[in-house]
């Protein structure tokens, strides 16, 4: 079997490959070493699979490894990354309810006073408009408080001054719950309770 | 240069191969194939950490079969990722009639192939188009080519001058050659993973490689050699 130059240059992968049957391979082993060419063929695409075939060919960017590592770490179930998703699902959840309360707190407090739900910050029933009560001069330590003459819980007594109940409601000022205890709505405050907390 | 048989019944390329040492890589394969089985077995029964250790001996081969077909580091790192997520969620589709680095690959040139559907790839066209797969390649120099010894893998810009190389033939070309000759599958393998038949990957491969000849041959100093800015037609070798 005889073969030219173009057969040579159509079988050189097959011929690296020893995919050839040896009748061919003997016929392109005599060609080559008599035509420099196709030896130069030969031995350069040879020398090209040797190149490309080495395991330094096969590089990665730095730090590739750890990043697929920590990719997977971060999406396969039951691995670390995967704990820390959790973890990171119950704190959303808890941001939320947490916002939701504050919310929640905030509406309750413009509500005004009919849904007042301290004892420390009842509103008043029946107490005389004209009686004659003392409430801090600033506010002070004591809030918005109105006592009666004498109280003992009044905390800023440098800076009280006085006034009628009715003055002073309508400042915004609310009984003492220890000397004014009898005017408190505590009745009425709680049925507004125990109609919310149903619902 | 006398041939030698690799564990895969197929011819090393070109190299001869002692009887001894190729004894020692089919045992060394042979375990690692039974280590691989078991590893998959223990992921599939709930076993999940140990999957980065099934895809550890591969990911520098997932990364640079995306490579292939999307040439953009970047793209080829997040598809690397991409396929190794399918390719955990897919544990138990996975059959051992084929090798796990195959199905694994496999995996990685649909997820690249899907990447570059879907436009997400920074591509650049390749500087050799694709040509008519059906006609013969011609080689263009026949200087005599004196054997580029392995050791000058070790200077970072041979191996950038060979990478840019493969970078510039056309996809077809580019695929086959880095799935058979860069991740040593076997032809059979490399035509599974591509989807395509075994002629067309003989076909492509050789003039995958042919061109790779002509692009880094030492004599050639015309225009081919200059669109890969080797300076003035000298190989940096």
């Amino acid at each position: 079997m005889v073969v030219n130059c173009d057969e040579v240059w159509r079988e050189v992968s097959n011929y690296l490959e020893g995919d050839l049957s040896p009748e061919l391979r003997q016929a392109i082993d005599q060609h080559v070493s008599g035509c420099k060419r196709c030896a130069a063929v030969l031995d350069g695409t040879r020398n090209v699979v040797k190149l490309y075939g080495d395991e330094r060919m096969l590089d990665v960017p730095l730090g590739f490894s750890h990043r697929m590592q920590r990719r997977l770490e971060e999406n396969l179930p039951g691995r670390a990354g995967s704990r820390r998703g959790f973890m990171g699902w119950m704190v959303a959840a808890a941001a939320a309810m947490i916002a939701v309360g504050s919310f929640e707190v905030a509406r309750s407090a413009s509500s005004g006073n009919s849904n007042l739900r301290s004892e420390h910050a009842q509103s008043a029933t029946g107490v005389p408009p004209d009686m004659v009560v003392l409430v801090s001069s600033d506010g002070g330590a004591d809030g918005r408080i109105f006592h009666r003459a004498g109280c003992t819980f009044i905390h800023d007594k440098d800076h009280v001054r006085t006034m009628v109940a009715r003055n002073a409601m309508r400042e915004g000022y609310t009984p003492c719950v220890r000397c004014l205890k009898q005017y408190l709505s505590t009745k009425r405050v709680l049925a507004v309770r125990d109609t919310k907390i149903p619902s | 240069m006398e041939e030698g048989t690799g564990v895969s019944g197929e011819v090393v390329h070109g190299f001869a191969v002692a009887r001894g040492e190729m004894l020692e890589k089919t045992t060394s394969l042979e375990d690692s194939v039974h280590d691989e089985a078991a590893l998959v077995r223990r992921v599939c029964a709930g076993e999940h950490d140990l999957f980065y250790e099934l895809i550890r001996p591969y990911e520098r081969r997932v990364y640079s079969a995306a490579f292939a077909i999307l040439r953009n580091p970047s793209d080829a790192e997040d598809v690397a990722q991409e396929a190794a997520l399918k390719a955990f969620k897919n544990i138990r589709q996975f059959r051992s009639e084929s090798r796990f680095s195959t199905w694994l690959i496999q995996i990685t040139v649909n997820e690249a192939r899907m990447w570059r559907r879907k436009g997400r790839a920074h591509m650049i066209e390749p500087i050799v188009n694709q040509q008519d797969e059906e006609g013969n390649y011609t080689p263009r120099d026949f200087a005599d080519w004196r054997e580029i010894p392995s050791e000058t893998l070790e200077r970072n810009e041979i191996r950038h001058k060979l990478a840019e190389a493969l970078a510039s033939l056309g996809q077809i070309y580019r695929e086959v050659f880095v799935l058979r000759d860069m991740q040593q599958l076997s032809i059979d393998e490399t035509a599974k993973a591509l989807g395509i038949s075994t002629a067309s990957v003989k076909t492509r491969l050789l003039r995958a490689r042919l061109m790779l000849r002509d692009l880094l041959s030492p004599g050639l100093g015309g225009s081919w050699s200059s669109r890969l800015q080797f300076e003035k037609g000298v190989k940096p070798w």
